[in-house]
């Protein structure tokens, strides 16, 4: 049955117990002792020992329904998308990157050459090598404790339920109940990113979806993602039309300048 | 709450998806903030004018519980004839001796039986509350707290609609209502305004202390405070309590709950000393040493100072961190002649001797430094078994997961098996003082290689036993005053009744009613909402349907409900003492606060608080104004250190120091660090010391995002990162606009992560009621650039190592190139906490 997240950022309270004990169950090392000085964010980003990452984010615009004057700040714990059409598995020359019986996407460390082809694959730059081993890491969507009927590290340590681990078909049901009560409720701007084919064409969906408040580019998330692969078919098409233009081009050239000669 | 409680304010966020209100009342904008429904920025230190205001409001626009407040709280009580109010005396009450600069304590008490239940008598509590608060107006509360008078009514309109028969309200608070000098006067004010809304002892109300740590409830029912015994009974006192009788004479009530009293601290002599204690030497009470002045944490500090205090034990806290003052705090370390240290880490108070700022600007040399410190690793709470208690009074056992690492061990461990070494050491003595240690009764049993005591045995001791057939009681109601019962604090009295840990208990609860009684244990009977007669009216019935607990069964005679009933179980609520009773009999069907002397919620508080019967609101000890409500500026029976070392600014308007400074936590880091400074993933997430500070002080001083401040007061220079913030905000308060500086207190010298400390800039002062520490409401200066001192060249000519070194290429909003921190395989080992 696929599985998945949905991170319902309209609960969060960035606490990081999700970085933490994704960090505890994975055993990444820590990401350096860099002070951002961009409120209180200080990993920065979802990088090759980071697989799950709060962001928090001042706004000078006041969020609906709540009496703080034209201010608000808003956090949202991001993490790998395990995309429907996924970017790093597709470009994989190496098959070290495969989905898992959980539909979920995951990379054989074992497998990985570090070629880096994954990285430049993924439309959200979750996926990354690290330096001292050159292999590419991102979150696993805990495959071992999946296997083992466990919840993974993050949501289960997730003190308000802002991040909900279940059944996709469950997950949608709920996300989408939560997006009705939240506008009923006057939160006007909740809405779900990337909750399926729908919603999120460029990636065919997201097994690890979000309930935003705000547009995805505040969240440092792409608007309109689309995976590289998607675009293979495309691509190929332009190119045999571009050959076929050059190829004419040339025979034309090639046509011109005969005739000129035998004149 | 969501900054410092995190897996608490689950519950509230629970509440808020069931369409509760959260109302945040926060100097700062925090991550409770950012949930919040509403969120009002107040000046640190000024929350007795706002709950004022509040209780101002209620008052005057009748929103009061009528019916509550008449029958359950002392508001018809007449007050003595002499009795002046601060609004007479200009802020100050009757009763002040100015030689002694204190108040004699007998100045507020109630005229003897005088009551007028129309609560129309100018003497009456109910109508001295009135005038007592009647200039905390909105308008007083946007000049001394700075929240404008439009957001001050929507959440007095939002409280009070939230507050009656139907509905109830909750207060959260922690340290940023009790870090002051006026911190247990805060906590009255919320208590006043609970329970003139009926919100106290009923579902959904109450005021929730959010202790600094786990179980710090728990040291406080079994006490670490130098002045009380387990379960709240007083220490004996050095010249009036001279024996058993004259204690139980002085310090043990007569009416209420606490006539029992007696049976309570015979059965903690005979937990203590068994056979040793007989009615004949007065349940050897003459072995318990008796207070002979004030040994609270500060004052301790300044004997250290001085040489008359020589050994110092240190379990489990970071004082040159956490505690004010740090400077001083280890001048008192450097004149021990002994300190032991109880932590996970190798924090600064153990390592003073070596890492200090004093020894970084050449003040202090460790050869000079003749403390002798041992330093004891500690199991950590994993590593050992044993209960927490929350701010519910509910007790939670934990059992050990692995044994603790190398020589780390437990608490239990360490004061048992020093107990046992010192009882050997002083075997065969025949000095009469000795008998105090070697008539204890030690024999615990233990279990392992560590030779660990069981947990489950001093439980089962605290719950108590009957001494003839070692069986374990079912609860306080059982203990005698007669010998023939041990029990170590009463209140934890059932916790282990049927010979079974209640404590441990974990029925889920899908399996029970929304009470959950069958998980953990409350002290106390197991009784999760304290005064819960209060929930139904005089006659016993619930105030409503909707908010019923506990009522009074009509067929069974007898109190009933979904909780324990926190009654007497059998008394009537028709029921009125007769004339001249004792002890629990003087309890009313209507006293549903059985722990006071007369039942009833004080909403005058005629004795017990030292700086008057109800709440003023005072300035701080170092204040950007002057109080506009009195000529008094400051709490007149504060706790000053009048000393070189602690020098002081001015009172108000200190020119050298015109910003106002804050204290707090974040969630990241563990109160002063030795839990989380020396462990990886918690220090990358808050990495370094910073300042938060407005975007406009930004712009006045100069100072930019990511760079160096110097943070300055009368005490110390500290230096820290600079985060500009739009959730620090300019104050209005009066005429004039003030800047705030928010400082997070977890960085010091030692651990992965470091920082300067910011109680280096607090003085040394204290509520004079619990001795607590003023870390919230200070006033200090701040400019651009690294602390001075670090700049110049030691005398040696050498710069300090690493300065310069953490400077950043840039202001700081990108991640500079490379690691700053690589960790190889073998670190990474070592790193699996």
């Amino acid at each position: 049955m696929p599985k998945g997240f949905f991170t319902d950022t309209s609960i969060c309270i960035g606490c990081k117990a999700c970085e933490v004990a994704c960090k505890q169950w994975n055993q990444l090392p820590e990401d350096g002792f860099f002070f951002s000085g961009m409120s209180y964010d200080n990993t920065m980003q979802l990088d090759a020992s980071t697989w799950r990452h709060v962001s928090f984010i001042e706004r000078p615009v006041a969020l609906s329904g709540q009496d703080a004057g034209a201010f608000s700040w808003l956090m949202s714990s991001d993490v790998c998308k395990h995309c429907q059409r996924a970017g790093c598995l597709e470009n994989c020359p190496t098959g070290a990157i495969i989905r898992t019986e959980f539909d979920t996407v995951y990379v054989q460390p074992d497998i990985c050459n570090g070629c880096g082809y994954c990285v430049v694959g993924c439309p959200f730059g979750v996926i990354n090598r690290r330096e001292e081993d050159g292999r590419a890491w991102k979150c696993t969507l805990c495959y071992d404790r999946l296997t083992d009927g466990m919840t993974p590290a993050c949501a289960k340590a997730c003190p308000t339920a802002s991040i909900q681990f279940g059944e996709l078909e469950d997950l949608h049901r709920d996300a989408h109940a939560r997006v009705e009560r939240l506008q009923a409720a006057g939160v006007k701007e909740a809405y779900l990113y990337g909750v399926d084919k729908d919603n999120q064409p460029g990636t065919e969906g997201l097994n690890a979806f979000f309930l935003l408040l705000d547009q995805p580019e505040v969240y440092n998330l792409p608007p309109d993602p689309v995976v590289p692969t998607k675009k293979a078919a495309e691509s190929w098409r332009a190119m045999f039309y571009t050959a076929l233009g050059a190829a004419a081009v040339a025979m034309a050239a090639v046509i011109a300048t005969r005739g000129e000669r035998a004149r | 709450m969501a900054e410092n409680h995190p897996v608490g304010f689950q519950w509230v966020m629970k509440a808020k998806e069931r369409g509760a209100k959260i109302i945040h009342v926060d100097p700062r904008f925090t991550r409770t903030s950012a949930v919040a429904d509403i969120h009002a920025a107040i000046r640190p230190g000024t929350d007795i004018a706002f709950l004022g205001g509040l209780i101002r409001f209620i008052l005057e626009n009748g929103r009061h519980f009528p019916e509550y407040v008449l029958n359950y709280t002392n508001a018809a009580m007449i007050v003595n004839d002499g009795f002046q109010d601060t609004e007479d005396l200009d802020g100050l009450f009757s009763g002040w001796d100015k030689d002694k600069a204190e108040y004699n304590l007998d100045a507020w008490k109630l005229a003897s039986g005088g009551r007028d239940l129309t609560l129309q008598d100018p003497k009456c509590v109910f109508q001295i509350l009135k005038r007592h608060y009647q200039r905390y107006t909105p308008e007083m509360v946007y000049e001394v707290c700075g929240i404008p008078p439009e957001k001050f009514l929507l959440i007095a309109e939002t409280l009070c609609a939230n507050s009656g028969r139907e509905r109830t309200s909750a207060f959260c608070y922690a340290v940023g209502w009790t870090h002051h000098l006026t911190g247990a006067q805060i906590i009255r004010a919320a208590s006043i305004v609970q329970t003139l809304l009926g919100n106290i002892g009923r579902p959904g109300g109450g005021i929730l202390a959010l202790r600094g740590h786990a179980s710090i409830q728990g040291s406080t029912d079994i006490p670490t405070l130098f002045n009380l015994f387990p379960g709240y009974l007083a220490m004996p006192r050095a010249k009036q309590d001279t024996d058993f009788e004259a204690y139980c004479k002085n310090e043990i009530g007569e009416t209420g709950w606490w006539g029992e009293g007696k049976k309570y601290l015979v059965s903690m002599l005979k937990a203590w000393y068994g056979e040793k204690a007989t009615a004949e030497n007065g349940w050897a009470f003459d072995y318990i040493p008796r207070l002979t002045g004030d040994h609270s944490h500060m004052t301790s500090v300044v004997n250290m100072i001085d040489r008359t205090v020589k050994g110092y034990f240190v379990v489990g806290e970071n004082p040159t961190v956490g505690s004010p003052h740090g400077a001083m705090q280890r001048e008192g370390l450097r004149n021990l002649e002994w300190l032991v240290v109880r932590d996970l880490a190798m924090i600064e108070t153990a390592e003073f001797w070596k890492v200090s700022p004093e020894h970084a600007r050449g003040e202090v040399r460790t050869a000079d430094i003749a403390t002798e410190v041992f330093f004891f690793p500690a199991a950590a709470h994993t590593e050992k078994e044993g209960s927490f208690t929350n701010t519910q009074r509910l007790l939670q056992w934990r059992h050990k997961a692995i044994e603790p690492p190398g020589d780390a061990r437990s608490e239990l461990h360490f004061f048992f098996h020093l107990g046992k070494r010192l009882r050997e050491l002083y075997a065969g003595s025949t000095d009469p003082k000795d008998r105090a240690l070697l008539d204890l009764t030690w024999d615990y049993p233990t279990e392992g290689r560590y030779e660990d005591p069981s947990a489950e045995a001093v439980l089962k001791e605290i719950n108590g036993f009957t001494i003839a057939d070692g069986r374990a009681v079912k609860g306080f109601t059982d203990l005698k005053e007669d010998g023939s019962t041990a029990c170590g604090c009463w209140i934890y009295s059932g916790v282990y009744a049927h010979s079974e840990n209640q404590a441990a208990r974990r029925k889920p609860a899908s399996q029970q009613d929304w009470v959950a009684a069958e998980w953990g244990w409350a002290w106390p009977t197991n009784r999760r909402i304290l005064y819960n007669r209060a929930s139904a009216d005089p006659e016993g019935k619930p105030w409503s349907e909707r908010k019923k607990v506990v009522w009074w069964d009509e067929d069974k005679l007898k109190w009933t409900g979904f909780d324990v009933p926190d009654f007497i179980e059998t008394l009537p609520p028709s029921h009125r003492p007769a004339p001249g009773a004792k002890g629990k009999e003087t309890i009313s069907g209507i006293d549903p606060f059985i722990m006071q002397p007369d039942g009833k919620a004080w909403l005058f508080s005629p004795k017990g608080m030292l700086e008057g019967p109800l709440p003023v609101h005072y300035e701080a000890l170092e204040s950007v104004v002057r109080n506009a409500l009195y000529g008094q500026q400051c709490n007149p029976v504060r706790i000053d250190y009048d000393r070189a070392q602690n020098p002081m600014h001015r009172p108000y308007d200190d020119q050298r120091f015109p910003y106002l400074l804050t204290t707090y936590r974040l969630t990241e880091h563990h109160t002063a660090g030795g839990m989380s400074r020396w462990l990886s993933w918690l220090s990358e997430l808050q990495p370094e010391m910073f300042c938060e500070v407005s975007v406009d002080l930004a712009a006045e001083k100069g100072l930019r995002n990511g760079d160096w401040a110097t943070i300055v007061t009368a005490r110390a220079a500290i230096e820290a990162r600079v985060l500009v913030t739009e959730r620090i905000v300019p104050l209005r308060i009066g005429k004039r606009t003030f800047q705030q500086i928010g400082l997070p207190y977890h960085w010091g010298s030692s651990g992965l992560v470091r920082g300067d400390s910011a109680n280096e800039l607090s003085a040394l002062a204290a509520d004079p009621n619990v001795s607590i520490m003023n870390s919230k409401a200070h006033t200090a200066n701040i400019e651009p650039g690294r602390v001075a001192w670090r700049l110049r060249p030691k005398p040696n000519g050498n710069r300090l190592p690493g300065v310069g070194l953490r400077d950043l290429p840039s202001v700081g909003q990108n991640r500079p190139e490379g690691k700053h921190h690589v960790i190889t395989s073998r670190d990474k080992q070592g790193d699996q906490t």
